[in-house]
């Protein structure tokens, strides 16, 4: 079962083939066999998901059942469920249990899908490679000697492994759409604004954006359909229709014009790479696009200017866990600074210390004009990029996703700076608040890699349809690491 | 009231935190109830708790821009929220949002009255939205303190002046008078005591002609006029016995210990937090159109100032009397509508309410709101002064009586048999007995006395039990005397 598409899953509901009940259970097994070595999830939450998946039965043969009722999900820990310990992959919060369900979370369960459990993440969200979750590093499902990319490792890890049929996600730099091409996947961040941002726990509120990693851009398309929409509860939350993305997957794509940035084809990229997303582009012209070189020029700039906005974000985010009202406090503190000091010390991990200690800087007086609001700038720049891009007649921007396949744990991990460029082609998206995604165009040895689309504001439908034309002329997503097939 | 000494100027800014009286919390549903068991008036915004979001409450909004336009300022036609950093306890996110380089009101003014009569303008540098932080409670506590969140979010303008006050007086005068608009303007309940209205104070002093101002000195939360007066005063003083005596004064917040009537200091310059200010990136900027502007303009009540030169023009009152009873929008409105019910002379009417009734609630504690007589049975009582069914002085034991629950002027004029004795024959009776039973005055009155015709005045009016016309009564007592 867990080698079905969502529409197959859907109709096998449907059709009376299996209950949800079954299909969850399927699920719970193979978490209980196979999650022990890959530590995609940090909670799985059973009972929740039995009662979820009854719910859903009962819908079903009163014939009330949509396309998404009785289907099991994972969701990345950011997202806060209520009576459902929201740790975030951080000590700080192991103790929390939310007493509310973030927007995405209640819109999902209205849909009657069945959540099986929380997802492991590197520590709120700041980590290309999960290896800075409180709860241990994820292990790739392709080489499990190998980090799954992050922060949203838990959510490709567990749906690569078959331990859900997709998983939630976020992307503030990259999380989405690196970890989807280290795992052979369809990983989609949306417009900034597109999905709420209530209840999920803020990295850097500019940059966050919620979206899910799949098996598949039409599997992706169903549930976006589900999770995008105005939410009054977030004031940067868009108040415009969604488009339908899922009946926007059959069009031809003949004619489109995409770009490709010069920058992003610079030096950098491994060589086996390269070759594979030449060949994606080749198979592109084949369904009738047009390929057209363009400029970024201020793309370069994107990882510099980034960790300046999401560090200063990030260290006013997380200033609300101080050990007073919930999560970690430090025992026996003796006075109120000694109380932040120790329950900040120990509740937070190195890289989330690093990236306050960043953010604190830029934003103090005397800084700010040199780093924030410098970088502010520059922001306005690499949109403006993109921006007189999609003016000038393009229609997609194509680029790799990473420069190169999954790395081999603790690679990175000593070298913050060469970890940090790992999101050199996914950043300039979050900070220009356009849609991207990534999906899979092959393997070098053994292991997968992807490509990235970017688009213009609310053109998530077209680029979904763009990866659907794709992947119905590849195979490369119907690709399982030969451990999880069967 | 201390005295400046010769040669020596203050210099003083005020920056008053304002509560804006809307239904719920500035960012949050939650509502806003003083005094209710702690931490029952917070929702997980207001508590700062994971993945929460800020919703701007539009009526703070325009109760921000209501206030702006009250004191002439500039309202930004886009401003934006900012955060500021800090930690503590009763700080739920360790950042409050506030409003830094682009606040809602900028540019206003005020004018104040001075001791001598004449006005002086204060200039209203900003004025800022902002959140409300909690407070930490420590009674029933051992060894640790709690937090009552329930204040969190509440909603607040911070009204910053500009340093154009000179004198503790000076500042007590703006004080009082944006207590009065803000009230007026139904913005804030201006209950200081609950911390509706509350005041910090810039304070310098230096030599008259100084070109620069000096070092000043911040002072807390001062939450009375009295007080606000009292810590100003001390602190100049302070400050330029700090001076003469070779030191120098520091930078520093200081409170005021309404005990003592002293400041002590609480933290100086190099303890200021950094607060890191930065745009919050959780909201949009506020974005006021002319169109919205102008519709909160046209919705402005009248202000005490042109509600004073209002009553003074259309009711001939003395500006004494119009400024007493305009001093609350509730008193002017009382007054207005018994002018309106009685048909009385509106000076009359003025009198009356400045005197009779403020001084009777004055008595009993209460405001204009809780009068025991409203406003059309008060009416009712100057009616019959009006159409002589009584005359002055019995209206005063109806008031009275009225006060203590005995009825309406009607009933009570009717129960005691007060109505006034217009039968002149009657009158006459009286009269002339009065002037059989004191022949010795009526002598010494003819001889030249005039004086005495109080007395005759007075005898004749209690034989009546007071019920005479006056009018009629003089007259006629004037004629028989004449002889």
């Amino acid at each position: 079962m867990h080698t079905h598409s969502l529409p197959e899953l859907a109709a096998g509901l449907r059709e009376k083939k299996f209950s949800s009940r079954e299909l969850t259970q399927h699920y719970l097994n193979r978490i209980a066999a196979l999650d022990g070595d890959i530590n995609a999830y940090v909670t799985v939450t059973p009972e929740r998901a039995l009662a979820q998946a009854a719910a859903a039965d009962a819908l079903i043969a009163a014939g009330k059942a949509g396309p998404l009722t009785g289907i099991p999900l994972g969701q990345k820990d950011i997202f806060c469920t209520k009576g459902v310990r929201t740790a975030c992959g951080s000590k700080m919060l192991d103790s929390f249990v939310s007493p509310y369900d973030a927007t995405i979370v209640e819109k999902l369960d209205a849909e009657g899908m069945v959540m099986l459990g929380k997802l492991n993440m590197d520590e709120f969200a700041m980590g290309s490679s999960n290896e800075t979750s409180y709860y241990g590093p994820v292990k790739n499902p392709w080489d499990k000697t190998r980090v799954p990319g992050g922060s949203s490792g838990g959510s490709v890890a567990c749906v690569a492994a078959g331990l859900a049929p997709i998983a939630t996600a976020t992307d503030t730099g990259g999380s989405i759409r690196q970890p989807a091409a280290l795992t052979n996947l369809t990983g989609i961040k949306p417009t900034y604004g597109r999905v709420s941002r209530y209840g999920m726990i803020a990295f850097a509120s500019s940059l966050d954006q919620a979206g899910v990693v799949a098996r598949s851009a039409e599997d992706a398309a169903y549930v976006m359909q589900a999770m995008s929409g105005f939410d009054p509860k977030d004031s940067t939350s868009v108040d415009r229709p969604v488009d339908d993305l899922v009946s926007g997957l059959g069009h031809s794509i003949k004619g489109l014009t995409i770009g490709l940035p010069k920058e992003y084809f610079a030096d950098g990229m491994a060589p086996g790479v390269r070759a594979l997303v030449e060949q994606a582009i080749e198979t592109l012209k084949g369904l009738g696009v047009r390929f057209k070189d363009i400029s970024l020029p201020n793309s370069p700039l994107s990882v510099p200017t980034y960790y300046v906005v999401a560090p200063a974000e990030a260290s006013s985010n997380l200033a609300r866990f101080d050990g007073v009202r919930y999560g970690h406090r430090a025992e026996g503190a003796k006075s109120l600074g000694e109380l932040y000091e120790r329950s900040r010390g120990e509740g937070f991990g190195a890289e989330v210390q690093r990236r306050i200690m960043i953010g604190t800087y830029v934003l103090s007086h005397g800084y700010y004009d040199a780093y924030y609001l410098q970088a502010q700038k520059v922001r306005r720049l690499i949109y403006d990029d993109f921006k007189r891009a999609f003016a000038d007649g393009i229609d997609l921007v194509l680029s790799p996703t990473a420069t190169d396949v999954a790395f081999k744990f603790g690679d990175k991990s000593d070298d913050p700076v060469a970890m940090y460029l790992n999101d050199i082609y996914t950043i300039a998206a979050n900070l220009a608040g356009i849609p991207a995604m990534s999906l899979p165009c092959g393997f070098v040895d053994g292991l997968p890699t992807g490509f990235q689309l970017m688009g213009n504001f609310f053109s998530e439908a077209r680029m979904l349809n763009v990866a659907h034309q794709f992947q119905q002329a590849t195979d490369f997503h119907k690709q399982w690491p030969t451990e999880f097939a069967s | 009231m201390s005295r400046i000494p010769e040669g020596w100027e203050a210099v003083i800014g005020l920056e008053v935190h304002c509560q804006l009286s809307t239904q719920s919390k500035i960012f949050s549903g939650a509502a806003i109830a003083y005094g209710a068991e702690p931490n029952t008036q917070a929702c997980p915004i207001d508590l700062g708790m994971p993945g929460m979001l800020p919703v701007l409450n539009v009526d703070a909004v325009r109760k921000a821009v209501t206030f702006g336009l009250s004191v002439n300022a500039e309202i930004a036609r886009r401003c934006v929220f900012a955060r500021k950093h800090y930690f503590y306890p009763d700080l739920p996110k360790g950042y409050q949002i506030s409003q830094y380089e682009l606040p809602i009101v900028a540019n206003g003014h005020l004018d104040i009255e001075l001791e001598d009569g004449s006005t002086k303008r204060i200039g209203i540098t900003r004025a800022h939205m902002e959140e409300d932080a909690g407070k930490s409670v420590h009674e029933g506590f051992q060894k640790s303190s709690g937090i009552d969140l329930n204040r969190a979010g509440t909603p607040l303008i911070e009204i910053v002046s500009e340093p154009d006050i000179r004198t503790a007086q000076e500042a007590v005068a703006y004080l009082k008078k944006l207590h009065q608009i803000v009230v007026y303007l139904g913005i804030c309940d201006g209950n200081m005591q609950e911390g509706s209205f509350r005041c910090d104070a810039n304070v310098s002093v230096r030599k008259i002609g100084a070109p620069k101002f000096g070092t000043r000195t911040e002072t807390k939360n001062v939450n009375s006029f009295r007080y606000v007066e009292k810590a100003i005063e001390y602190e100049i003083e302070r400050q330029i016995d700090v001076l003469e005596a070779g030191g120098k004064i520091i930078q520093e917040t200081r409170l005021f210990n309404p005990d003592t009537g002293e400041t002590r200091a609480m933290r100086t310059k190099e303890d200021a937090n950094d607060y890191r200010y930065f745009p919050d990136p959780d909201l949009l900027p506020i974005v006021c159109t002319e169109d919205y502007i102008d519709a909160i303009r046209a919705s402005l009540p009248e202000l005490p100032e042109a509600k004073r030169a209002r009553f003074v023009k259309d009711f001939g009152l003395s500006d004494y009397d119009a400024k007493t009873l305009t001093s609350s929008r509730e008193l002017a409105a009382y007054y207005e509508a018994v002018v309106a019910a009685s048909g009385a002379e509106p000076k009359l009417c003025a009198n009356w309410v400045a005197t009779d009734l403020l001084g009777a609630l004055n008595k009993m504690s209460k405001g204009i709101e809780e009068s025991p007589i409203s406003a059309e049975a008060f009416a009712a009582l100057l009616k019959r002064i009006a159409d002589k069914t009584i005359n002055g002085k019995i209206a005063k034991d109806v008031f009275e009586a009225m006060v203590a629950g005995e009825g309406s002027a009607d009933e009570i004029i009717k129960a005691k048999g007060l109505v006034q004795v217009t039968d002149e024959s009657a009158i006459c009776a009286a009269i002339d007995d009065v002037i059989a039973k004191n022949p010795q005055q009526v002598a010494d009155y003819r001889g030249g006395k005039d004086k005495l015709f109080g007395f005759f005045v007075g005898q004749a009016m209690k034989a009546t039990q007071g019920k005479a016309n006056p009018d009629a009564l003089n007259r006629l007592l004037k004629e028989r005397l004449a002889g």
